[in-house]
């Protein structure tokens, strides 16, 4: 158990990296931009790859009449998911200790587990009502309107994950090194509640033997 | 009819002609070898070249960046002349460059580029040009490829044997060619003998900035001072000239400046001069010399007239300045790798001379004095001779090393590049060049350490090179890969205006400095802009400044009214864009100077005056966008005597 635990706290505080590295990336290239335009998302707000990239972004979405990236202080999802990642490192750090001293169940981790999921869902389908907002809600007075061939106004929602053709931009969107030390974090939460697992049944098993 | 017929028959013969000479011409390129020279200079698209080449314009009086092997042009970067294509002469903020004592010169006459160096080796820093008509030295940035410093050269005239660095970029060194009274007087021509002054300017560079400033002049004898180059290595801490008409002949030089069998290659200890000067010596002498200074935070350049500068006669150093004798009106002066050999191109001697710079000491040291001309110590020919290449061509001009131990030497008469051994002066090899080559350039030919696989000759006549353009016509340039024994003639391209030297560097040393755009947060120039918002108009008296904005895809403001006749209307332009390769041009009906090309982040100023009543646009004249036919706006000029107040809006 004292591993399991060791795992637990590991795997917990292994979402700190959210505070230093980019949850999710969104890169957009186009013939005029072979070095692409990129955003970094973390938990805190939106900054451009190179220094100026979100201006330029900006500047170029104005004439499909999308909205200017959000500032940090324009969401209220930048001031509470750095709060929540908090509170899950400590709470899953505080499960880890207990654990590694056996007092209480490997069960926990799992419980740890599950309630992660179910916030980085919630999170993720706030992240992807944002786009659909962001690429949709668009200025009745933009420059350039494009429509569907069936005659519907274009969106712009960038992909959730994955590469999408906007206009002449190629969209790739993808986990970044936050994102992913926030799914290796998760998955060895899971390997401590398989490892508090096996020790328990194995000392289960000696004292029934 | 009959007339007719003669004619058809005549004209058919002459096609018949022509058609075979060409037949034979195509028949002769397109061997296997010519397609294997083809992939040498293919460099498919979006590829890269793999050296940078910076070829003066000569009468353009600008510096051309060429990419090798492709032989692409890829800027004209705008330095002694007005240059209408971007506004370079015109802008109220790049006026100042072209300031010098004689007042606004809006031309020159580029001849020799030479990129920094740092202990011998191109560090890819700046790049220096002179101006040879009114004596000037210019600076020019590898990372903006624009020019940041001009400085005038007093006492100098046909600034030729310039601008050449020492090893570590300590001294650009600008000499005359025209020896003229110093100080300027009313004298009679006649009297030129003994009485004239060459003036050889050591131009201080700082290291960090670049900066230059004129530390010294060494007033030389009155002979032509032709070309120049510092010593390296070993022979660090002299400078090299050659000299013509040391007959001191002052009309019809082309024979009376032929007379004398031997002339002079100067060799100046500037390491001593330097320390005398240091120490207090030489002589402060009342010169107007102009300064000029651009800044990429305030994007204007500033022009500052001086007032005196240091002079050093020869006599007040002893052990300074020798004159080695060097056949018949040397041209180039060229200093090999090592340091060691000074070739002296004698442009009218059927032999190259080179000299030995340890010979030369030795014969220094042991006073192995053959006379002097005025004071100056002539050392023996023989002393000083470390061998010479024995009917190699005919006008030597030029000589470039391989840093292999060859030499390359250009032939302005028999129209050719030799190849020789140095040591041995043992000839290797000769190709023709197309025609009569001036200068010829290695990429870090003038360093301790050339990169010898490309060499390319820079020639004066065009005549059938390329398809006719009626009688003005680009000059050729000639590439050959110089890897192998034998050089090889491996593709021909235009050039732009007359180079005459070029400096060539490898691309990596450079690529990734290049800047992209100025950041506007650093932008500090009085009259900028930051925002659509701030745009605004002010009067004072006749003079309107209009404070204007440009980003994608429109100026703030664009709508302008209460300007009057007479007014004189300052366009201070930002552009507020942060994006790689999005500069915006302005352009006003009427406008008596030029367009501006304005960068990301730069503020620039036109000046137009409100001559007649009515309404004019004004547009930007580079393509930036997809709506850029929609950038461009409205002024309104009402009679001088009209009340309307000055407004101003976008979008209303």
């Amino acid at each position: 158990m004292k591993k399991a635990g060791i795992v637990m706290v590991l795997g917990s505080l292994l979402l700190l990296g959210l505070f230093k590295f980019p949850l999710w990336n969104i890169m957009l290239g186009a013939p005029q931009y072979p070095e692409p335009l990129g955003m970094n998302i973390y938990i805190q707000g939106i900054k451009g790859v190179s220094e100026f990239d979100l201006q330029n972004i900006d500047g170029l979405n104005h004439y499909i009449g999308m909205k200017t990236i959000p500032k940090p202080e324009d969401m209220w999802e930048f001031a509470v998911f750095p709060k929540v990642i908090i509170g899950m490192v400590v709470l899953g750090v505080a499960i880890g200790l207990l654990g590694f001293f056996e007092k209480i169940s490997y069960k926990y981790f799992l419980g740890w587990f599950v309630l992660m999921s179910v916030l980085g869902i919630l999170g993720m389908y706030d992240f992807n009502n944002w786009l659909i907002s962001y690429g949709s809600d668009l200025d009745p007075h933009a420059i350039i309107k494009v429509t569907n061939p069936d005659g519907s106004p274009m969106t712009y929602k960038p992909p959730l994950f994955g590469h999408q053709k906007l206009l002449n931009f190629d969209v790739t969107s993808l986990p970044h090194i936050g994102g992913y030390l926030m799914f290796v974090g998760m998955s060895l939460t899971l390997v401590a509640f398989w490892l508090g697992r096996r020790f328990s049944l194995k000392k289960h098993g000696r004292v029934i033997s | 009819m009959k007339n007719f017929f003669k004619l058809s028959i005549g004209l058919f013969f002459t096609a018949v002609a022509f058609t075979s000479c060409n037949d034979q011409k195509s028949n002769k390129s397109n061997g296997a070898l010519s397609s294997s020279n083809a992939e040498k200079v293919y460099i498919a698209p979006g590829e890269h070249d793999s050296h940078y080449a910076f070829l003066s314009g000569g009468y353009s009086g600008n510096l051309t960046v060429y990419g090798l092997p492709s032989g692409r042009m890829f800027k004209e970067i705008p330095v002694f002349s007005q240059f209408p294509t971007n506004g370079y002469g015109y802008s109220e903020e790049t006026k100042p460059m072209l300031e010098t004592s004689y007042g606004f010169v809006p031309w020159d006459d580029s001849h020799h580029p030479d990129i920094s160096q740092t202990n011998g080796k191109l560090d890819g820093r700046w790049i220096f040009i002179n101006g040879n008509n009114t004596p000037r030295i210019a600076r020019i940035s590898l990372t903006t490829f624009e020019t940041e410093e001009i400085i005038e050269v007093p006492n100098s005239a046909g600034n030729h044997s310039s601008s050449f660095i020492t090893e570590n970029t300590e001294y650009v060194v600008a000499g005359t060619r025209f020896s003229v009274p110093v100080p300027q007087r009313d004298m009679s021509i006649k009297d030129y003998k003994g009485n004239f002054k060459g003036a050889l300017t050591f131009i201080s560079v700082d290291p960090e900035h670049g900066h230059m400033d004129i530390k010294f002049q060494v007033l030389m004898p009155g002979f032509n001072y032709d070309l120049s180059h510092p010593g390296r290595g070993k022979s660090h801490g002299w400078f090299f000239f050659t000299t013509y008409n040391t007959e001191e002949a002052n009309s019809l030089l082309e024979v009376n400046a032929s007379q004398n069998d031997k002339d002079f290659i100067a060799a100046i200890n500037w390491k001593k001069i330097e320390e005398y000067v240091n120490n207090g010596g030489g002589t402060m002498m009342p010169a107007k010399y102009a300064h000029n200074l651009h800044s990429d935070v305030t994007h204007t350049a500033t022009s500052t007239m001086k007032n005196e500068v240091r002079v050093v006669n020869p006599s007040e150093v002893p052990g300074a300045v020798f004159l080695l004798p060097t056949p018949k009106s040397p041209h180039g002066c060229d200093v090999d790798p090592t340091g060691e050999y000074i070739v002296g191109n004698g442009k009218l001697s059927a032999n190259l001379t080179v000299h030995s710079f340890t010979k030369m000491i030795d014969a220094i040291e042991n006073k192995k004095f053959d006379g002097d001309a005025y004071g100056i110590p002539i050392l023996k020919f023989e002393d000083v001779l470390a061998g010479s290449v024995e009917q190699p061509g005919l006008g030597p001009l030029h000589t470039e090393f391989d840093g292999k131990g060859n030499a390359y030497t250009t032939f302005f008469i028999s129209s050719e590049v030799v190849k020789w051994k140095l040591g041995t002066w043992e000839v290797i090899d000769r190709k023709p060049t197309y025609y009569s080559v001036g200068h010829l350039a290695i990429p870090g030919g003038n360093s301790r350490e050339p990169f010898g696989k490309y060499m390319f000759a820079m020639n004066k006549i065009t005549k059938d090179r390329y398809l006719p353009t009626g009688p003005e016509m680009e000059h050729s340039a000639q590439l050959y890969d110089i890897s192998g024994d034998k050089m090889e003639l491996i593709y021909d391209f235009p050039t732009h205006g007359e180079p005459h030297y070029a400096a060539a560097i490898p691309a990596e040393i450079i690529k990734d400095q290049s800047q992209k755009i100025f950041k506007l947060a650093e932008n500090e120039h009085p009259r900028k802009t930051l925002s659509d918002a701030e745009g605004k108009v002010v009067r004072d008296g006749n003079n309107v400044h209009i404070y204007m904005t440009m980003i994608r895809s429109h100026f703030s403001p664009d709508n302008i009214e209460g300007v009057k006749v007479g007014d004189k209307v300052f366009f201070h332009i930002t552009n507020l864009e942060q994006d790689f390769d999005v500069p915006h041009g302005f352009a006003m009906i009427g406008a008596n100077n030029a367009e501006l090309l304005i960068m990301p982040g730069q503020t620039r100023t036109l000046t137009w005056e409100a001559k007649q009543v009515g309404v004019w646009p004004f547009y930007c004249t580079d393509f930036c966008s997809a709506l850029h036919q929609e950038m461009q706006g409205y002024i309104r000029v009402s009679p001088a005597d009209s009340d309307i107040e000055l407004s101003w809006s976008l979008g209303e």
